[in-house]
């Protein structure tokens, strides 16, 4: 074999690994999920096709709809606290502050722990009793209760608070450089018009960082779909069932309550949503790159 | 969060190198606002340094002293037992080794797959920058996709596949299941720095006669070192974090570390010990925060590459 004809094969070669883990690995992967969402499966796969019917149990299942519905507060809490959280602090930090390496360090460290560290030392601090509740009450305040993570109602919001405190460094990070790549000119011009600054920020600075909260966005939102370990680690869906979410849903009816086809039905739907996310972004990527 | 997401170009310089200086703000005096700025900033702080320093305040307490109330409070006898029983006297089911054992686990799965995928991702990268294969697009497609779908969905084939395959609940099993999700996010990460390399110095290497490979090994790895960096800190603690993964596929045997704190602490049946637990949480989270502290800057890059706009 000649060089030339060599080494216009070995490219290809040089891809096969990742060509067959895009195939079989996701393409290969979720086609197979989704054949199995159309079946009967109970502990093992079966080949009975029974149609939508897993779709129809899903969505008569109320564990599986309490989830969606507990994902859709969680989601929508955790995305707004962890944006505001990130973009305020970014901004705070961009206006030239003695220490910012060391403001930096402190609120992106919890970025760098496991939702499952994040998720216990949560859970401790808002253990009743033993943690913040209890402290607070020693200092004094007898009637202070802080029993949410034990609270049918409430037990979603604790896993709101650990995850804002893990996830708005990353904001914060992302937003800074954002907002340190913004033409120092704009400042000077604002000034001189003598616009005040949260003006600036609110009308000039964010519309020009959108390509940056696009992306926190997509990011926050794909953890949302995401989200298990912090639930396991915090909650275990608890008390009851009334911190489940989809993720977790799944694990359980996949590998505890051997429910394959339903649990595979879940994750199919779990997948809309984040391609329904996704597609507008790949597409404006793919735009800029052929542009 | 997971730091392995969208992989667009690094950015040239570190984002928070470049600060277009005091141009911005001349004037720096102590007015009120510039007070209030402080204050906030000083109050996020203590927020975020909270748990941390009741993790770190507990895990030096005796259980009798926790029992009297004041989680910030000060130890009064600082105790270090607490971590010993974490490290090697803690129970999980019925050994009682304490989370040494889930150490090594996470060492031995996170060495291959953090090297693994480096390297795969390194070649595919540069395999599809400057080759520019037929079906490139295609693959690229799908590896974006796949960045972002929900394991949950490839979760239970895997098991099937790796069952059938007589290798599900070992240390291979484990390893090859972080190489099929890291190795996209590696190789989006690799080709956007290639991409970013002038295709001249490619060219040139190709007149000069080199091959595949050897232009490979001999131009684009040395070259490469900024990038293997980030590539290495995303893997490493993405790896090291995970808890899904290392729960369904390494078994037993392999139980990685944060599987094991989940155990250690949400199955202990009667009193609760904090001090063990909160030491147990930090030995967990030593690794990718000793990561973070002394690679600084590095690390933001790194969990940046994996988000900023492309």
């Amino acid at each position: 074999m000649t060089i030339r004809s060599r080494s216009r094969v070995t490219p290809y070669a040089a891809l096969l690994p990742m060509a067959v883990v895009a195939s079989l690995g996701y393409l290969g992967a979720g086609l197979w999920t989704f054949y199995i969402s159309l079946t009967g499966s109970r502990t093992f796969p079966s080949g009975h096709f029974i149609g939508l019917a897993q779709y129809h149990r899903l969505f008569d299942n109320e564990r599986w709809m309490l989830s969606l519905h507990n994902l859709a507060a969680y989601g929508a809490l955790f995305v707004l606290a962890s944006l505001a959280i990130g973009f305020l602090l970014a901004v705070f930090i961009d206006q030239h502050v003695k220490g910012e390496g060391v403001f930096r360090t402190i609120f992106l460290y919890p970025y760098a722990m496991s939702f499952v560290a994040t998720g216990l030392v949560w859970q401790w601090l808002l253990t009743p009793g033993d943690g913040l509740d209890g402290a607070i009450r020693a200092l004094g305040f007898e009637h202070f209760r802080l029993d949410w993570i034990v609270s049918q109602d409430h037990a979603i919001y604790t896993v709101v608070i650990a995850t804002v405190w893990q996830a708005s460094g990353l904001v914060m990070a992302l937003m800074l450089a954002g907002l340190r790549g913004v033409d120092p000119e704009i400042w000077k011009a604002a000034r001189l018009d003598g616009i005040p600054a949260w003006r600036v920020y609110a009308q000039i600075i964010l519309p020009m960082l959108w390509p940056t909260v696009a992306t926190v966005l997509l990011l926050l939102a794909t953890a949302v779909a995401k989200l298990y370990d912090a639930v396991v680690a915090m909650t275990q869906g608890g008390p009851g069932i009334a911190s489940e979410v989809p993720a977790k849903f799944i694990m359980d009816h996949l590998f505890l309550r051997s429910n394959v086809g339903l649990a595979s039905a879940g994750a199919i739907v779990l997948l809309v949503p984040v391609l329904a996310l996704l597609a507008p972004y790949a597409y404006a990527r793919s735009r800029k790159e052929a542009a | 969060m997971n730091p392995q997401t969208i992989v667009p170009p690094l950015p040239a310089t570190t984002p928070a190198a470049a600060h277009p200086a005091s141009a911005r703000r001349a004037r720096r005096r102590s007015t009120p606002a510039r007070i209030g700025l402080y204050v906030f900033l000083l109050g996020a702080a203590l927020f975020f340094l909270l748990p941390l320093y009741v993790m770190i305040v507990t895990s030096l307490k005796t259980m009798d002293e926790i029992r009297q109330g004041g989680i910030f409070a000060l130890p009064h006898a600082l105790t270090l037992e607490p971590w010993r029983l974490a490290w090697s006297g803690v129970c999980t089911g019925a050994a009682c080794d304490g989370v040494r054992t889930g150490f090594w686990n996470s060492v031995a799965i996170t060495v291959p797959s953090t090297v693994l995928p480096i390297l795969l991702g390194a070649v595919n990268g540069y395999a599809l920058s400057f080759w520019r294969p037929r079906g490139a697009n295609v693959l690229f497609g799908i590896l974006m996709a796949g960045a972002f779908v929900p394991v949950q969905v490839m979760i239970y084939p895997l098991v099937r596949v790796m069952a059938l395959a007589g290798i599900f609940g070992s240390l291979p099993a484990i390893v090859l299941v972080h190489l099929v999700f890291g190795m996209p996010v590696m190789t989006l990460l690799f080709r956007n720095y290639y991409c970013n390399v002038p295709h001249e110095l490619f060219q040139a290497a190709r007149i000069d006669g080199g091959g595949f490979w050897r232009i490979f090994l001999q131009v684009m790895l040395p070259m490469s070192l900024p990038v293997l960096v980030v590539a290495a800190i995303m893997q490493v603690t993405g790896v090291w974090n995970d808890y899904i993964l290392g729960l369904v596929f390494a078994g037993r045997d392999n139980m990685p570390m944060m599987v094991q704190l989940n155990n250690v602490i949400n199955t202990t049946t009667g009193t609760r010990q904090y001090n063990v637990n909160m030491a147990a949480t930090i030995l967990t989270a030593l690794v990718p925060l000793a990561l973070y502290f002394f690679s600084g800057r590095w690390f933001v890059r790194g969990i940046a590459a994996g988000a900023v706009k492309g």
